[in-house]
């Protein structure tokens, strides 16, 4: 098993390296570079070769590369065009942010999903199946921001319960963000949730049919226990790669909830960037949301190996 | 396993398969629904201009935030433009922009993820990891780098929508394409002496065209909440042209007040892709196909 | 003698709504009781209903189906009606499943010891703290050696035999009454599966259980029953004792099925027994056999006949029960084999070697050879125009590789395939001339599988024939009609879907598919395993006739000797993809034979009830063929000794290119099984 730790991990580093390698390529196509955004109208002739031979923008792009992925393994993610403060610590702060809120929606999302999938895998067909799956596509579907606005406006102008903007600055401390952080945990809940139970919903379906339930039934297992000791336990397994996915989608699509209500989060950021052409910063949020998603996923595919019997043991026994 | 539909088969006489199928759908509740929505979007999208109350940029001073009247049915935005007008007339866009991108996207992403599962070896194995990074990107990251390298016309948004998004087709058409070749019937093609694309024009494409039907489906879905996900945050439509993703964005100042012009293009967008996915949805359960394999994003 | 009857179901009709609307009996108006301690077999073929009866029988209907009338009796409560918490204390506890395949059966994420711990807990009557042992002591009860590892690990780490045995001892572990055996042994190889047959008639004889035995194997049924009922169309048409009912039973459809099974002693074709059960709800109002008996009358058409006793004990549904005697329960005299000369050698295999492993990314880096032992090695086979030669084997054997490496779909990884007179064959289909892909076919075991589920059957015969012979219009349509005429099938066959065809007819269409191209030479890989005992038959006497017709050379590779001796000229045993021995088909059945077939022939299981089969491979899980000396030294019961392992094996020469490769010198094995318990089965070969 050790042995598929590490081929994973050389796969999980390779594909970040070719990540990188798309986003330093991407960014490097983009119009403009650190130069043309600092100088802005004054980017011409003289002054724009002076600028970039200061920045070192006029060596070659292998070279940069190099010197900013090597930069980056070490922590030191450059500095931004913006406001000239090393990115490192612009972007810790907005990434503690964002993982508030990506844990709070955790939190309530994925207990609620494994119920919620459970019960509707369970009961299949029956009304409160069919109602909880039509919501859960819904919720997958329609926009963020427009399932944003419609609770907004119920719960912030209507009801006037919980505030409909968040009002903390980046570096706020993180119980700042309370009560502001209800709705936007909220949304991301409910995009959360559907697609996880989805994938339960199936799995347990699939289970509840299969030979060794039925085998189970037929030995005089009583139906709980069936369903605690011998399909779950079956079912369970995919949620653990959608988890890992949500949590990747977690990390880097919340751009359009933290836009939305304000919140100084990665995304957030990562759309000002774009706004302001800070390349440097655009480029250090791609690598560090690339690198947490592939990570995730290794992790996922290290859990569901060690949850999955077969998994772990026709490979210890095969030669 | 398409049970739904090889039952029917009993007379001699068959009708064409896309009949069969198009009846299956409706006969359920949530298809008729769905498309009957989708329908309805399209034609407006087609048609509103010819029968739009007012012109969509009118602007009117003396009618700012006004709520519904008999002359506005829907009241006014807070540049005093008639909201039922801007409405009918919000979806034409993104119609438009998605119905075309979303063939190109199956299309392609189809072909190339059949030919992949046919094929395998190294060049399934090599391009399957560029897809998997491509796919550790967040979408809107993508896009937002082509809008701001090229713009943000129609003539970049398709092209642009149709390649990330024919990306995941590419696995699932793969996906597809690799249990059917495991099968024996694809096998005795290949003993005969068939040539490949003849194998994947016989054998597969009929085969695989259910699932790519239904992820087709799914595919317009996602595409519409990213190209309303751009206009909203400014990156997509520009004004005056009106576009459900903008309402909404510029209606948010205002929804203390007036909340009517956040109402309007929320339904409009919400029912096109609550009739898109129950029409998916039915169309899945017409074909046999289960749904929670289907792609994301 | 009432008292004693544990299962009575009592007119028992069970059915469910088709799509029309319309109720639909699999089951119809069932009588049968079983009393303590009897052992009885339910014969039937697909749709006949017998699992549906078994699953009754314990109160359970899978998911769609419906009781329409009568009841499930067990120790006088029925079980049908019966709250499920009562039920669950009955199965398992007093009547308990050994299920088909255990391989799905047992939960994939417990260990084998936890779910017999379970088993216990459930049923058992001991305290907590012997379960340990226990387990330990059912696990040894079903033989399985070396019971504590067993119990830690999981059922994917088992071999088929030793994950039937543990459901076999799963299902003792609540000390039922009754054991309910729901085709036990179908999937597992010939030699796993008479171990489990002897464990379970000595379990019947032993522990004086009920046994309900539901199989369409009358071989397997013939070695553990006493009494046997045989179903048809959800009907009972004829229960009596083994002997009677296994060699001159009462019923048309009985004795129809009896001479339609291959018989190792009869080397002639079985008769067909053409046509096919009524599905659901198509039965007339008269008997469900009528469109295929030999002595049906008009009456037996509009009236549905009653179960009657018959004199000679037991129950048949049938008019004209003693017109029933004259219909032969076996054929006699046209062997299938042409006999004598054969053309030129079409194929010859020298030396071929396959191998599946594949290349991990580092290899293909690194540009090395994948190691590892060949899947076939060493096979030198010779086949002459004209001739059917028989590949026969269990699973590993390799005779499946070795079709799919003369089709081409497979590359050697040594050796040759040398193909008429144009030398060595291309390895793969894609480097293969035209003439040579029309000249090799392939038909496939499966037909579910093999035909395009889409494609209608004229879109199907329409592919060698646009693709070989460049026909369109009506000259294709007009070949395609010919065509399916050869195959006794009719034009009316084009316009349908495979899914409207019964498995008979699907495989039909394949051999017509594969004869269209008017090849020389067709691979059967397992054409008949997948189908009915009777259809069986009707494609076999297919392929025999097609091959007088045309000339063409078969090689027909299968698990079932039975069926490989009534077609084939010539035989070639594997073991673990090695050769065993080739030579003509009534040599290779008799002795002097090489040991391993001599092990296949005595697991084989005829519907002699006074068969016994001989045990003599050890039964052990081989992971892979050894890697020198002879494939069959971990089993073998005439290994000479340390020779076996190290050397490969020596071609030893019988006598009319019949080739054994075996340490032991011929005479010696002649002798030595002549005297061994095999006797009768192994007869001495007469030139």
């Amino acid at each position: 098993m050790l042995r598929i730790f590490f081929h994973r991990l050389l796969l999980g580093i390779a594909t970040v390296a070719i990540v990188s390698g798309i986003i330093f390529a991407a960014v490097e196509a983009l119009p403009g570079d650190a130069c043309t955004a600092i100088l802005q109208r004054d980017a011409s002739g003289e002054r724009l070769a002076n600028c970039r031979r200061e920045l070192g923008l006029d060596r070659p792009a292998l070279t940069r590369y190099f010197e900013w992925a090597s930069g980056a393994v070490r922590g030191d993610l450059g500095i931004s065009a913006h406001n000239n403060k090393p990115i490192a610590s612009l972007v810790g702060d907005r990434l503690k942010n964002t993982l508030l809120l990506a844990g709070c929606s955790l939190a309530l999302g994925v207990p609620l999903a494994l119920l919620l999938g459970v019960l509707t895998g369970l009961r299949r067909d029956k009304a409160s199946d069919l109602a909880l799956s039509t919501i859960a596509i819904f919720a997958m579907t329609i926009p963020e921001f427009v399932t944003a606005t419609v609770l907004i406006f119920v719960f912030s102008i209507w009801l006037g319960w919980v505030p409909g903007i968040v009002t903390a600055s980046a570096s706020s401390p993180l119980s700042a963000f309370f009560p502001g952080i209800v709705l936007p945990v909220i949304v991301l809940t409910m995009v959360m949730t559907a697609h996880i139970m989805r994938t339960v919903r199936s799995s347990v379906i699939d289970v509840m049919s299969s030979d060794y339930v039925q085998m189970a039934t037929l030995k005089g297992v009583p139906y709980w226990q069936i369903v605690f000791r011998h399909a779950l336990p079956n079912a369970l397994l995919p949620a653990i790669n959608v988890i890992a996915l949500t949590v990747g989608w977690l990390l880097g699509g919340v751009v359009v909830v933290e836009k939305v209500f304000n919140y100084p989060g990665l995304g957030h950021y990562m759309i000002d960037s774009i706004s302001d052409r800070d390349l440097p910063v655009v480029q250090a949020i791609a690598l560090i949301v690339a690198t947490a998603y592939v990570g995730v996923n290794l992790a996922a595919d290290l859990l569901a190996m060690a949850f999955n019997p077969r998994l772990r043991t026709l490979k210890a026994r095969s030669p | 396993m398409s049970d739904g539909l090889v039952t029917l088969v009993t007379t001699t006489a068959r009708p064409s398969r896309i009949a069969l199928v198009i009846r299956e759908v409706l006969s359920r509740p949530s298809g008729f629904i769905g498309l009957f929505l989708v329908i309805a979007h399209v034609l407006l999208a087609l048609f509103s201009p010819f029968f739009a109350p007012f012109d969509f940029k009118a602007m009117n001073a003396n009618a700012i935030l006004s709520p519904p009247d008999a002359t506005h049915w829907l009241g006014t935005d807070q540049l005093g433009r008639d909201i039922l007008t801007r409405t009918i007339m919000g979806g034409r866009q993104a119609i438009l922009v998605t119905a075309i991108a979303t063939p190109l996207a199956v299309a392609w992403g189809g072909l190339l993820g059949i030919y992949l599962g046919l094929a395998g070896g190294r060049l399934d194995d090599i391009l399957m990891r560029v897809v998997d990074a491509f796919l550790a990107l967040p979408w809107i990251l993508k896009m937002l780098l082509m809008i701001v390298t090229f713009g943000t016309g129609i003539g970049v948004l398709i092209p642009t929508l149709a390649l990330f998004y024919g990306i995941p087709v590419i696995r699932i058409a793969r996906a597809a394409t690799q249990n059917i070749v495991a099968r024996d019937f694809v096998l005795a093609a290949r003993a005969r002496g068939h040539s490949r694309v003849s194998i994947m024009r016989r054998e597969l494409f009929g085969n695989v065209l259910d699932a790519l039907m239904v992820e087709g489906a799914m595919r317009w879905s996602w595409m519409l909440l990213a190209f309303t996900s751009l206009s909203f945050l400014g990156f997509g439509v520009s004004p005056p042209t009106p576009d459900w993703g903008l309402m909404i964005a510029d209606s948010r100042n205002f929804m203390a007040i007036a909340p009517w012009p956040a109402f309007a293009p929320v339904i409009a967008l919400s029912s096109l892709i609550i009739g898109i996915n129950l029409t998916a949805d039915a169309l899945a359960k017409a074909l046999g196909i289960d749904r929670a394999q289907a792609a994301v994003h | 003698m009432t008292g004693d009857v544990l299962i009575d179901v009592q007119n028992l009709s069970i059915g469910f709504t088709g799509r029309s609307g319309k109720l639909l009996p699999v089951l119809r108006n069932i009588d049968l009781g079983v009393q303590r301690g009897e052992t009885v077999g339910i014969v039937g073929e697909s749709g006949s209903g017998k699992s549906t009866l078994a699953l009754a029988m314990m109160g359970y209907l899978k998911h769609g189906l419906r009781v329409i009338s009568g009841q499930s009796v067990f120790d006088g409560r029925d079980l049908l009606t019966m709250p499920s918490r009562e039920l669950q204390r009955i199965r398992g506890g007093k009547i308990a499943l050994i299920p088909q395949n255990s391989g799905q059966s047992l939960s994939p994420n417990l260990r084998v010891g936890a779910q017999l711990t379970e088993a216990l807990a459930l049923h058992g009557k001991l305290t907590l703290s012997a379960f340990p042992a226990r387990v330990i002591q059912l696990l040894q009860q079903v033989r399985l050696p070396d019971p504590e590892v067993i119990a830690s690990r999981y059922p994917h780490e088992l071999s088929g035999g030793q994950q039937q045995r543990v459901a076999i001892a799963m299902a003792l572990a609540g000390e039922p009454e009754a054991l309910l055996l729901d085709e036990p042994t179908t999937g597992l190889d010939v030699t796993t599966q008479a171990h489990i047959l002897e464990l379970l008639s000595d379990i019947a004889v032993r522990l004086d259980k009920a046994m309900i035995y539901v199989s369409h194997d009358l071989g397997a049924i013939a070695r553990v029953c006493s009494r046997v009922v045989v179903m048809y169309a959800g009907e009972i048409v004829l229960d009596g004792d083994a002997t009677t009912v296994l060699t001159n039973p009462g019923h048309p459809y009985a004795r129809g099925l009896l001479a339609s099974i291959p018989r190792l002693g009869n080397p002639s074709l079985p008769m067909a027994l053409e046509g096919r059960p009524p599905p659901p709800g198509d039965a007339g109002p008269g008997c469900s056999f009528v469109d295929r008996c030999a002595i049906a009358e008009a009456p037996c058409r509009s009236e549905r006949p009653g179960l009657h006793p018959l004199l000679t004990g037991g129950r048949v549904r049938c008019r004209l029960p003693e017109r029933a005697e004259s219909i032969p329960t076996k054929r006699d005299g046209r062997p299938a084999s042409a006999g004598g000369s054969f053309g030129e050698p079409l194929v010859r295999l020298s030396n071929l070697a396959i191998s599946y492993a594949r290349q991990s990314l580092v290899d293909q880096l690194l540009g090395r050879k994948p190691q590892g032992v060949p899947t076939v090695d060493r096979v030198d086979i010779e086949i002459r125009q004209g001739e059917v030669i028989g590949l026969v084997g269990e699973s590993g054997s390799g005779k499946s590789t070795i079709l799919k490496a003369v089709a081409g779909l497979v590359g050697p990884a040594n050796g040759e395939i040398a193909y008429d007179k144009s030398g060595a064959l291309p390895a793969t289909v894609e480097q293969r001339r035209p003439e040579q892909l029309r000249e090799i076919q392939l038909i496939f075991q499966n037909p579910d599988e093999s035909l395009n589920p889409r494609h209608t059957i004229e879109q199907i015969l329409a592919q060698p024939l646009q693709l070989y012979f460049g026909l369109s219009g009506d000259a294709l349509r007009e070949r395609s009609i010919a065509i399916l005429e050869r195959v006794r099938l009719g034009a009316h066959y084009l316009d349908r879907l495979p899914s409207q065809l019964s498995g008979g007819e699907k495989q039909r269409v394949a051999i017509a598919r594969a004869f269209a191209a008017k090849p020389k030479l067709v691979l059967c890989d397992e054409v008949t395993s997948a189908l009915d005992v009777s259809v069986q038959s009707a494609v076999l006497d297919l392929l025999d006739q097609l091959r007088r017709d045309s000339g063409t050379t078969y090689i027909f590779v299968s698990h079932d000797l039975a069926v490989v001796r009534a077609l084939s000229d010539r035989v070639a045993v594997l073991y673990q993809g090695r050769l065993c021995e080739v030579g003509p088909a009534a040599a290779v059945y008799s002795r002097p034979c090489h040991p391993y077939t001599e092990a296949l022939l005595g697991a084989v299981l005829e519907p002699d009830p006074g068969a016994r089969p001989v045990l003599m491979a050890e039964d052990i899980m081989e992971l892979s063929p050894p890697a020198k000396g002879c494939p069959f030294q971990r089993r073998c019961h005439r290994k000479v000794g340390s020779i076996c392992e190290s050397t490969t094996p020596p071609q030893r020469d019988a006598g009319a290119g019949h080739v054994i490769h075996c340490h032991i010198p011929i005479g010696e094995l002649t002798s030595a099984q002549t005297v061994s318990a095999l006797g009768n089965v192994v007869r001495p070969h007469v030139q």
